[in-house]
């Protein structure tokens, strides 16, 4: 296994190399040049954005400049943001932790809601509350995160006024908690209902899968009340592939959050890297994307790690 | 995308067993049967007539649109819905009925556009891999599990912007192919790894020692003999796909990077509604709604071809 572990590591380095080049030569591939957002700027005359290019070294060649990034990687320096002027390393701290809440509490509701209405779901297959469940995780799947996004927003913070529609905080007061858990109720149903939704349908049929197994007979044959059977025998196993789903879904939170942060304007990674992008600051482009990359490839990594360890059948060499 | 690996396979074998049924089957009737069997999904039939008028109301978008989409009126902006104006009117006055009206024939060609472009990557891809195998299949492989690793969305972002920023002619306002070919560039690699998994099987078959024997060439083997046999899974998989393309385009163009104003689409319809929904929700409403429906009622055909084309398949809404 632990050989298993480095080679998977080693490969996953290599794949990361592979991607930030793939990274470094989109970015670089703008014709106009990096600074093409600049020229626009009447106020930059040529002679600037000449400045500009020979500070931030834009004139070497791209495989040089490739070079000079993976050096500064290899010593843990991320460079400086174009646009802030601060380092990438500060303004990802600084934002961080608002994306680590939002996505937080949404997988632990989607988590808390799912597993629940999923087992119950494939307990009392075919019932009312079964056709109903599974007609709403499929339509849930079939929406569009950002538009439920707004219709919460038009719903409860519009018409009704119930909730804040935006920002983390109200301006001008102190931190309190119960502003933080106010704001962060809609984003983090809008993330949360909707990852819901596929989580349930999985978490169903993986729950079906497991109770008509010999196990099951046998554990109600030796006469185990249903309790016991379904919630110690069953969910054990169906839980399984569940968790290794929420391993390789830890990535993708990031993305939705690219959604959530735009729509209620959070301050965190997602609206960072929209910003980022839409100055082509290359520095901070690189690190966020190296990052959700690195998230992508070690949750591959992590995912099988975790079902090998959790279903004792399963083996790598 | 639900990719673990032991339900994949079962799928796989399942659709693997499943086609030796279907060769039982007389040729003739297997449309009529398919047909058969999708009619009774329910969800999936309705789903169906949904789809067909919707494509109706935007094919015929210069008769059922009823207005100019472009035609503004600024003495009668933000008009709530009414019988002149359905969906009411938007902040130049222009009639929001006619405007989701031509936004849909955007929105679904690129969603046709991308799922060919993906298909047909992902089909290509998974055959070489499949058919030939060793270093041409290792190198495949690697090059699939690196666009598995690209974060889709962060990466179709950067690369709209760039070509935005380029003032790349081919990102021009009013074109929507680059925006289809990006998103197909980045989605196929599902169909791939189905179809290599297919292929694997089926190169061992005698059919295939037969049609080489016979002296055809491979290029035919693979997309006359080996591609029909794979077909259930990607008609499958293509549908699906062109249901996740239209939320795709239409979140990239929601945040102002996919087709560029004044040509609408669903997605950038709904772009400037956050401004505006205060005063005129139905602006954040209605293009929402026909992405959802649109969607919805895709993904139930989907469902219901599974089942038609799936003979082992549990008919769970029957």
């Amino acid at each position: 296994m632990t050989q298993y572990i480095i080679r998977r590591l080693f490969q996953s380095v290599i794949l990361l190399l592979v991607l930030s080049a793939i990274f470094f030569a989109l970015i670089s591939s703008v014709p106009g040049g990096l600074l093409s957002a600049y020229s626009e700027n009447p106020d930059m005359t040529p002679e600037d954005l000449a400045r500009l290019r020979a500070k931030y070294g834009l004139d070497d060649p791209v495989i040089v400049r490739y070079g000079k990034w993976l050096m500064q990687m290899a010593r843990g320096d991320f460079g400086t943001s174009f646009t802030s002027k601060r380092p990438v390393l500060v303004e990802i701290r600084d934002r961080l932790p608002n994306t680590l809440l939002l996505t937080g509490v949404s997988l632990l509701v989607t988590l808390l809601l799912a597993i629940p209405l999923g087992i119950l779901s494939a307990v009392k297959q075919y019932s009312l509350f079964d056709q109903i469940a599974t007609t709403l995780t499929f339509a849930g799947q079939s929406l569009p995160v950002f538009w439920f996004g707004l219709l919460l927003i038009i719903i409860f913070h519009v018409k009704l006024g119930w909730l804040p529609g935006s920002g983390m905080a109200t301006l001008g007061q102190p931190f309190s908690l119960v502003d933080r858990i106010r704001h962060l109720v809609l984003p983090v149903t809008m993330l949360a209902l909707v990852m819901a939704a596929g989580y349930m349908r999985y978490m169903r049929s993986a729950m079906l899968e497991v109770i008509h197994q010999d196990y099951i007979r046998t554990a109600r044959a030796k006469g185990q009340s249903e309790r016991m059977v379904i919630l110690k025998h069953a969910l054990r196993n169906a839980l399984v592939p569940l968790v290794t789903l929420v391993a390789l879904d830890i990535p993708f939170l990031f993305g939705g959050a690219l959604f959530t942060e735009r729509i209620f304007a959070w301050p965190g990674m997602g609206r960072l890297y929209y910003d980022a992008a839409m100055k082509t600051d290359y520095p901070l482009l690189m690190a966020l994307l190296m990052i959700v990359a690195a998230l992508i490839v070690l949750s591959n990594l992590l995912a099988d790690m975790l079902y090998a360890y959790l279903d004792p059948r399963i083996t790598y060499s | 995308m639900l990719d673990v690996k032991t339900t994949e396979d079962q799928e796989i074998m399942r659709q693997l067993s499943a086609r030796e049924n279907e060769a039982l089957a007389p040729q003739q009737s297997l449309a009529v049967f398919f047909w058969r069997r999708f009619r009774k999904h329910r969800m999936a039939m309705v789903g169906l007539v949904v789809m067909a008028i919707i494509l109706l109301l935007i094919v015929a978008a210069p008769i059922t649109a009823r207005y100019d989409p472009n035609k503004q009126n600024l003495r009668n902006r933000f008009a709530p819905p009414s019988w002149e104006h359905w969906m009411g009117t938007d902040q130049l006055g222009r009639d929001f009925w006619a405007r989701v009206i031509y936004g849909g024939r955007v929105s679904l060609a690129v969603g046709l556009l991308t799922m060919l472009v993906s298909t047909l990557i992902g089909s290509t891809v998974g055959l070489l891999a499949g058919f030939y195998g060793g270093m041409v299949d290792a190198i495949l492989m690697r090059i699939t599990d690196v666009f598995l690793s690209l974060p889709t969305l962060f990466v179709l972002l950067l690369v709209t912007t760039l070509l935005r920023a380029s003032r790349s002619p081919v990102f021009q306002p009013g074109s929507f192919w680059p925006i289809a070919f990006i998103i197909g560039a980045l989605s196929w690699m599902n169909v791939a790894r189905l179809v290599r998994a297919s292929t694997l099987e089926l190169r061992e078959r005698d059919f295939v020692a037969a049609s080489r024997a016979l002296g055809v060439s491979d290029f035919r083997l693979l997309f006359q003999h080996i591609l029909p046999n794979v077909a259930s899974p990607v008609i499958v998989a293509a549908t699906l796909r062109f249901a996740g393309a239209i939320i795709t385009e239409s979140g990239l163009s929601f945040l102002g990077m996919g087709v560029q104003p004044p040509t609408p689409t669903w997605g950038n319809l709904l772009s400037n509604a956050q401004t505006d929904m205060i005063n005129a929700p139905w602006i954040a409403i209605f293009p929402g709604l026909m992405i959802f429906i649109t969607v919805i009622s895709v993904n139930y055909i989907g469902d219901g071809l599974r089942d038609a084309l799936d003979p082992r398949h549990v008919m769970e809404r029957a």
